[in-house]
């Protein structure tokens, strides 16, 4: 399926991240009462170490979020923030300009606020992916992760390696209002859906 | 922290050598293992950086041996002896195999980390090579960087720093 994917296929996964996203962007906004820009979405197929340099290397600190989705399709999914941009939003949500992904241990409070702002987020990026699509789709309780970013992402890409080194990535990045778009303050939205499901979203679309 | 000779950098599913003085490093482990093989008296080291356990589980062939624990272990003493070092003189060091992520559902796919370990382990004693120093398991994850000339292995994690082993 790998090498049968045309521009159009690439266009439809655009969408997914597009509707996806724009539902993930507005939840944030009204849990934190903060305008959030989104960025177009980039489709790509990257190889594994091309999938590290994402967000800034394979190395860096970051906040993620992961689960698997079950069903109809089958992938998985990243909500990764850098720390700096975590620490904004779990400060304005616990009321606690304290709070630090940065500090060990990290207090409780915000752990837990952080998972659950990623059952949100996520929950209503997929929701719009399953309305969208029409696919019944589960996605597992989210994990929660303070590491590097290569170590957390590559979680993700153990069930594709089966049968690929190349990974299709939808990637949304997400942006406070305000803020000049640096790496330092983006946040992404990764949906990584596995090679075998690629027929079944396409066909749900009408695009075979 | 890091010498300032030349350091071989090994992604994720692949795999390189280095005499020393180069060093040889991979960054972000989590669940994949970074194993090295070297020669102390010839100051030469293979790392691989492994994903699977084994190379069965790969639906697609002619797979890349470096990605599983076999067939990775089995290319690089390959490798290593055409470089004339012989396969009875190595002896290994390996980090990684770390669980990221809890979940409450206990999946085959979630344990991936302590089944790349034991591939490993399984696969260097077919081999008759030799641990002699591992810093596996755990949630954290780990960049390595080894260093042919000392015959240390740099392990780094987010919290608890760098240590050697």
């Amino acid at each position: 399926m790998d090498n049968q994917i045309t521009s159009l296929h690439l266009d439809v996964l655009k969408e997914i991240g597009n509707i996806g996203a724009a539902h993930a962007a507005t939840s944030l906004s009204m849990l934190l009462n903060k305008k959030i820009d989104m960025h177009v979405p980039k489709v790509e197929m990257v190889s594994f170490n091309d999938m590290m340099e994402l967000v800034g290397g394979p190395e860096k600190v970051v906040v993620g979020i992961y689960l698997r989705i079950e069903g109809d399709a089958l992938g998985s999914m990243f909500f990764i923030l850098p720390v700096e941009q975590a620490n904004r939003f779990i400060r304005r949500l616990i009321q606690d300009e304290q709070f630090d992904f940065g500090k060990v241990p990290v207090a409780e409070i915000g752990m837990s606020a952080m998972q659950e702002m990623g059952n949100i987020l996520s929950g209503s990026y997929l929701s719009a992916f399953s309305d969208f699509t029409g696919l019944k789709i589960y996605p597992t309780v989210p994990g929660l992760s303070v590491d590097m970013f290569g170590a957390i992402i590559s979680t993700g890409l153990i069930e594709i390696s089966h049968v690929s080194d190349h990974v299709i990535v939808i990637n949304t990045s997400i942006l406070e209002e305000g803020l000049e778009p640096s790496e330092s303050v983006k946040g992404h939205f990764f949906l990584l859906p596995e090679p075998s499901s690629f027929s079944a979203i396409f066909n749900a679309l009408g695009v075979s | 922290m890091f010498s300032t000779n030349k350091v071989v950098k090994v992604g994720i599913a692949q795999m390189d050598v280095a005499k020393a003085p180069e060093t040889i490093r991979t960054s972000g482990l989590g669940s994949c293992v970074g194993v090295v093989l070297y020669d102390e008296r010839k100051k030469i080291a293979g790392l691989i950086h492994i994903m699977l356990p084994d190379s069965k589980l790969g639906k697609v062939l002619p797979g890349n041996v470096a990605k599983f624990a076999d067939t990775g272990i089995d290319a690089m003493i390959d490798t290593l002896s055409k470089q004339g070092v012989q396969k009875f003189s190595l002896k290994a060091k390996i980090a990684g195999g770390a669980q990221m992520f809890k979940f409450s559902s206990d999946q085959d796919s979630m344990r991936i980390g302590p089944r790349n370990v034991e591939a490993v382990k399984q696969a260097l004693r077919k081999n008759g090579v030799r641990i002699v120093a591992e810093d596996t398991g755990g949630s954290s994850g780990r960049t390595i960087e080894f260093n042919p000339e000392t015959a240390m292995l740099m392990v780094r994690t987010v919290n608890q720093g760098v240590s050697e082993i």
